[in-house]
């Protein structure tokens, strides 16, 4: 019944954390987490996690900007009240196109940007007031730590961790 | 060492040959007398079941004005008009495809001279390609150097300033607007600084492309010297190409002017120039010439190609709203003239230009397919062939226009030529600049997105 313990390797150094990393994924063992003070080149990948879609998002999000752009534009100046505006040929949307260009330009950055930021934001649980999740805080600092699910191979595992370089093993119950 | 194989050497010559056929063809087909000119018209007319309201256009042309001002008919007036806009067409498409083989060569030159003053990690692999580009630098300028000499000698009509009476107050064709230009548009002026700028961009190309075969043995005192002359070139160019947008294309509307001319010209240049550069590397690695090439190299050139196609859609967007917008006479119809005759080139090349590259290579991983890139960069190409043509056209042909055996045979000649002048530089020098202090970086070089999608990888 240990289901909820953890190992956390402690290591100081981010070349010694990615050869521990691609050491331990060698041996097939789940990587939970790792958690380091700044990003390290290569580390998504050495973990095996998937490319990221946000900029995908973007692009959509981005379209979708142009479109109410262009229903703006369209609705407010052509449908609604097509008034003479300096000579400004209101007759139908495509012959005011020119003037229209800086808020379709504008709209589909703003969207873009801010959509995909927050979609950034609701895909990693970031918000204001929200309870920081760090197992260490040297962590933050000068440390990286990585989280391994423990399942009856407590001894195997720490054996192996204390080959990779590892500047601290803790076995810690996870709540 | 790459070796020019005889096959392309064939390919090089067989194009050249039938660029100088066609060009001779669309010269010897341009009408000599203006009955000629008429008999043409007067087709051009029965084809079109009694014309379409040309003469009118033409009425707002600016070059209308002189003949105009004789008294004759207007129908006459018209005639000397159109033919000639059918004199100067073949001028016109030698032209138009010299300018832009000349342009790209150029810009591949201040790209490369850009990446030594900017001491790029990536791109020292690719060194000797860009070289080996700016060779064909020498080749068009020498058919440049010519067509200087034979347009100040009268021998063609393409920029109207220089036509007979235009500073001469008691001539009819006195243009007061151009004779207020005197200072700039002048032909010793213009003759002289043509051949000025050919020589610098000529004399620095030179001088580096020899250091940096010699900097092969390693030399770092060479490598500060090419950096100082880099830095030299790209000042330099800075100047004289703006200067040289102004000369020799805005001087064919000497009536209007832009502000950032020259900077749209650089632009629809530096996109064709990047273009050209990743087309030939990847022709060149596909050949297996180019060992140290991975696919992080061709994206980091397709990623050039996307933004600085962005680039000149800025400007020239740019251009046309600040004009479009304002509304003023004399700015709008350089405007007015190329929508009203030039529709399709006009708006086709922003699809060509913008919308087909953004599309395209808007996504990361189809940045690094060879084939994919070559889709795009082709399209791009056409687009800024097209948007030159639409840049010179207008003002010396008109409503003349077309896309004939003259204007096909220009870009095949300086394309054959352009060919050969490439692969021949660069089968003569090792393909990798061995001397770069860079050049492991470069080699080393890979970009995050493509190590997932699992390139060679070993130099991690």
């Amino acid at each position: 019944m240990s289901t909820n313990k953890v190992i956390h390797a402690l290591y100081n150094d981010d070349d010694i954390l990615m050869d521990a990393v691609k050491k331990v994924k060698g041996a097939h063992h789940h990587i939970e987490e790792v958690y380091t003070p700044f990003p390290v080149h290569g580390l998504d990948q050495a973990m095996g996690l998937a490319p990221t879609r946000l900029a995908i998002t973007a692009f959509l999000y981005g379209i979708t900007g142009t479109a109410v752009a262009v229903w703006l534009t369209w609705y407010t100046m052509i449908a609604d009240w097509p008034q003479d505006i300096g000579g400004k040929p209101n007759f139908s949307w495509a012959t005011n196109m020119p003037a229209f260009v800086p808020i379709l330009f504008e709209l589909t950055v703003f969207f873009a940007a801010h959509l995909m930021v927050i979609t950034f934001y609701m895909r990693s649980r970031i918000w204001p007031f929200k309870e920081a999740e760090n197992p260490d805080p040297r962590t933050t600092d000068d440390h990286f730590l990585m989280e391994i699910p423990v399942h009856d191979n407590e001894e195997e595992l720490k054996a192996l961790l204390e080959t990779t370089g590892a500047v601290e093993i803790n076995v810690v119950d996870k709540h | 060492m790459y070796q020019f194989s005889g096959k392309l050497k064939m390919l090089a010559i067989i194009l050249m040959a039938l660029g100088l056929l066609g060009t001779g063809i669309s010269f010897m087909s341009a009408p000599k007398t203006l009955e000629e000119a008429k008999e043409i018209l007067a087709k051009q007319n029965d084809a079109h079941h009694g014309g379409h309201g040309e003469a009118a256009s033409h009425g707002e042309a600016k070059e209308a004005h002189a003949t105009a001002a004789h008294g004759e008919s207007h129908d006459d007036a018209h005639a000397e008009h159109a033919f000639h806009q059918m004199q100067n067409r073949p001028w016109s498409a030698v032209f138009v495809a010299m300018l832009f083989f000349l342009g790209v060569s150029l810009l591949v030159m201040a790209f490369y001279a850009a990446q030594r003053v900017a001491q790029s990690g990536w791109s020292v692999v690719l060194f000797r390609v860009m070289e080996a580009i700016t060779n064909n630098l020498h080749f068009v300028s020498i058919f440049m150097l010519v067509f200087i000499i034979a347009t100040a000698m009268h021998m063609n009509h393409l920029f109207p300033w220089m036509g007979e009476g235009v500073f001469d107050p008691k001539s009819p064709n006195y243009d007061p607007i151009v004779d207020a230009k005197a200072w700039w548009m002048n032909l010793p002026g213009w003759t002289i600084r043509g051949i000025v700028y050919l020589a610098i961009w000529n004399g620095l190309r030179f001088i580096i492309r020899r250091k940096s075969i010699e900097q092969d043995n390693g030399d770092l005192k060479l490598h500060k010297n090419l950096y100082n002359l880099s830095v030299a070139f790209v000042v330099t160019f800075m100047v004289t190409e703006s200067m040289m947008s102004w000369d020799w294309i805005m001087g064919i509307d000497p009536h209007w002017f832009s502000t950032l001319f020259g900077w749209y010209v650089l632009a629809t240049f530096l996109v064709s120039a990047l273009t050209i550069t990743a087309l030939v590397t990847i022709y060149l690695r596909s050949k297996g010439a180019l060992p140290l090439v991975n696919d992080s190299h061709i994206h980091d050139l397709a990623k050039f190609m996307f933004g600085f196609s962005v680039f000149w859609t800025y400007l020239w967007f740019a251009q046309f709203m600040l004009i479009w917008y304002a509304d003023m006479p004399e700015e709008t119809t350089y405007f007015v003239q190329r929508f009203n005759e030039y529709k399709l080139p006009f708006l086709g090349m922003v699809v060509l230009n913008f919308i087909f590259p953004v599309l395209l290579l808007l996504n990361s991983d189809f940045k690094s397919i060879p084939w994919f890139v070559v889709l795009g960069g082709i399209a791009i190409l056409i687009g800024h062939y097209v948007d030159l043509f639409v840049m010179i056209m207008p003002g010396t042909v008109g409503g003349q226009w077309g896309f004939g055996i003259g204007e096909l045979s220009g870009i095949l000649f300086f394309a054959g030529l352009f060919i050969y002048a490439t692969f021949s530089a660069f089968a003569r020098v090792n393909p990798v600049a061995k001397g770069n202090p860079f050049l492991h970086e470069s080699e080393t070089f890979h970009y995050y997105n493509i190590q997932h999608r699992g390139e060679d990888n070993s130099h991690h």
